[in-house]
């Protein structure tokens, strides 16, 4: 926007990313480039390391090992004008919460003067819908309010790359929709590349035009949220009861299995049911073994889910 | 000095102004200031009963420049030690980080509303001290460039110590660390009562801080010249006085930029997650 197109590149580009703490490897190897505009979405569960993963691309915590480059610059150098084609809204802020609304709206666009034109508080208050509390103390602000302060001052120096680390944690329904809302208004902006952090599904699909699986240390899945939902539900569960006994059969072609199945079964087959696993089925099970403490297991069972067409033919019975 | 630098200062300087006018309209900041300096004040008019070995004004018309001189001490170091503390808890130093130039200006704003909100209330406390006091002497010019030189070396001296020591502390909850420290500090520089009544050896001890020239300065300018008598050595030892605050504050200056780097380096959306969650177990 109001930056000089001094660098065409992507505008992350990473590879082989490593960190770790004491003896504990966070990072395990994450790839990662994301071209100019469009929203960007780093899902993984609690503890995956998307925390980690944008502090260091926010060039607020070193690495161990890996390259990086942010806007062409790699954050561990980035000088106050690259600082400047930054922004960033953290999980939770609490600052300056006597100050009043216009004050530091204000006032925080001074800083980015001599690298752009800031946006001015009356317009970007006005595009976050804070117009009514320009004059109140920061502190008297709901959750929601001062999440989309946060994010105007995020915005404030017209950034090419915009960070959002779980924007909406804590968020009831209501002040998630209008959050939502603004980050749609936000990607009418052109030019403003936006890599928002999240551990819901929901959230992922709906904001973003790509979603990128962050799991075990690295990066497990990337696609549109179209893709990655026909990825997912590329294999079908199959069951019957015959005999008495439950079946279940997994397959990539459910009709074809079924055609088959019901001509020959000479009619003992009943109750029969296709159900078709969804991204949200499968990300909801890495999720659940991830947090019971089995990252490796949940990986592959996400990855064979996703990815293996040949998902275990079994034909289990109960 | 680049351009950007010269914008950073200024866009600091604008931040002093800002905290300024937030910090004398918070009913909350000024109370935690006037409360223990007006009960200090009442103290003293108690103590206008009582006279130190026949000195020509009261013990309570002695402590009152006294007060004036731990004040600015008190308000420097603590002004900006608590603010490097609770801004680290809830994020304010990192949003200055996140910006172009905003460390800087956080700096020179933090340094700069410290010392306005310091003078201010030192000037407070001696137009209420002039006329609650007998035997105060405020009234040449003098006496005037006397008051404002040890405001400002002492302005001068403590700020720097504050930075030093807020970076150094890295959890609000260790306030304590340099409060009690402080305190301890009060009771051995002749605030409340003159420092030669204490044994020889604390008197040393007391003389190394910049407290207790604090509190000599101010009595320099505003008690009758009789009253350096009381004195250590009988005299004002002015330019001792100011070589001593002037040795705290170059040493205290050339530890403060990098300590600060430091602390600033280290700041990270997860540490400030730490840090809340740290003190929210304790409360």
């Amino acid at each position: 926007m109001g930056h000089p197109p001094a660098y065409d590149g992507p505008a992350i580009a990473v590879s082989d990313l490593r960190m770790r703490y004491g003896d504990k490897d966070v990072l395990t190897g994450l790839d990662l480039e994301i071209e100019p505009g469009g929203v960007t979405a780093l899902l993984g569960p609690n503890g995956a390391g998307k925390t980690t993963t944008i502090e260091i691309l926010e060039g607020f915590r070193g690495r161990s090992d890996g390259e990086v480059s942010v806007l062409g610059v790699d954050p561990a150098r980035g000088d106050e004008a690259w600082r400047a084609r930054l922004g960033v809204v953290l999980q939770e802020w609490r600052d300056n919460g006597k100050w009043k609304v216009r004050d530091i709206v204000g006032h925080f666009a001074e800083y980015y003067r001599p690298y752009t034109e800031p946006w001015g508080a009356g317009e970007l208050l006005e595009m976050v819908g804070l117009t009514a509390q320009a004059g109140q103390r920061i502190q008297t602000l709901s959750g929601g309010q001062r999440r989309r302060l946060d994010v105007a001052l995020g915005i404030i120096g017209k950034p090419s790359l915009l960070f959002l680390d779980e924007p909406t944690t804590g968020f009831d329904p209501h002040a998630r929709r209008e959050f939502h809302e603004l980050i749609h208004r936000l990607t009418d902006l052109d030019g403003t590349t936006i890599l928002l952090t999240t551990h819901d599904l929901d959230e992922a699909e709906k904001l973003a035009e790509r979603i990128v699986i962050l799991a075990g240390g690295r990066i497990i899945a990337d696609g549109s949220p179209d893709q990655l939902a026909r990825a997912a539900a590329t294999t079908a569960e199959v069951k019957w009861i015959q005999e008495g006994q439950l079946q279940i059969h997994a397959t990539e072609d459910a009709t074809d299995f079924v055609r088959k199945l019901l001509a020959t079964d000479d009619g003992k087959v009943t109750e029969l049911e296709i159900h078709r696993a969804s991204l949200e089925d499968a990300y909801l099970e890495l999720v659940a073994k991830f947090e019971a403490g089995q990252a490796a297991t949940a990986v592959d069972t996400f990855l064979a889910k996703l990815w293996l067409a040949s998902f275990a033919k079994r034909e289990a019975t109960r | 000095m680049s351009t950007n630098t010269l914008h950073e200062y200024r866009t600091g300087w604008k931040r002093a102004l800002i905290q300024t006018k937030i910090s004398l309209t918070s009913p909350g900041d000024l109370l935690g200031f006037l409360m223990p300096t007006a009960i200090a004040v009442v103290v003293l008019l108690f103590m206008q009963k009582a006279d130190f070995e026949g000195a020509p004004v009261s013990l309570g018309s002695m402590n009152m420049p006294s007060l004036i001189g731990m004040n600015v001490v008190f308000g420097g170091i603590m002004g900006m030690v608590g603010s490097l503390a609770m801004d680290r808890t809830n994020g304010t130093l990192l949003r200055a980080k996140s910006m172009p130039g905003g460390m800087t200006g956080y700096l020179v704003g933090h340094l700069a509303s410290t010392a306005i909100f310091t003078t201010i209330m030192a000037l407070v406390l001696l137009l209420v001290g002039l006329p609650l006091f007998d035997g105060l002497e405020f009234d040449s010019p003098d006496r005037w460039l006397i008051f404002i030189s040890v405001l400002l070396m002492g302005i001068v001296a403590t700020l720097p110590i504050g930075a030093v020591l807020g970076a150094l502390l890295d959890n609000p909850r260790n306030m304590g660390l340099v409060m009690f420290p402080i305190m301890g500090m009060v009771a051995i520089s002749g605030i409340f009562y003159p420092i030669t009544a204490l044994p020889t050896w604390l008197q040393g001890i007391g003389q190394a801080f910049p407290m207790y020239w604090m509190g000599l300065g101010m009595r320099h300018a505003l008690l009758p010249d009789s009253m350096a008598a009381v004195e250590i050595g009988g005299e004002w030892r002015t330019v001792t006085m100011f070589a001593v605050l002037a040795v705290w504050a170059v040493v205290s200056m050339a530890l403060a930029p990098r300590l600060l780097r430091r602390m600033s380096r280290r700041e990270s959306g997860s540490a400030v997650a730490a840090r809340r969650a740290d003190m929210q177990r304790d409360w």
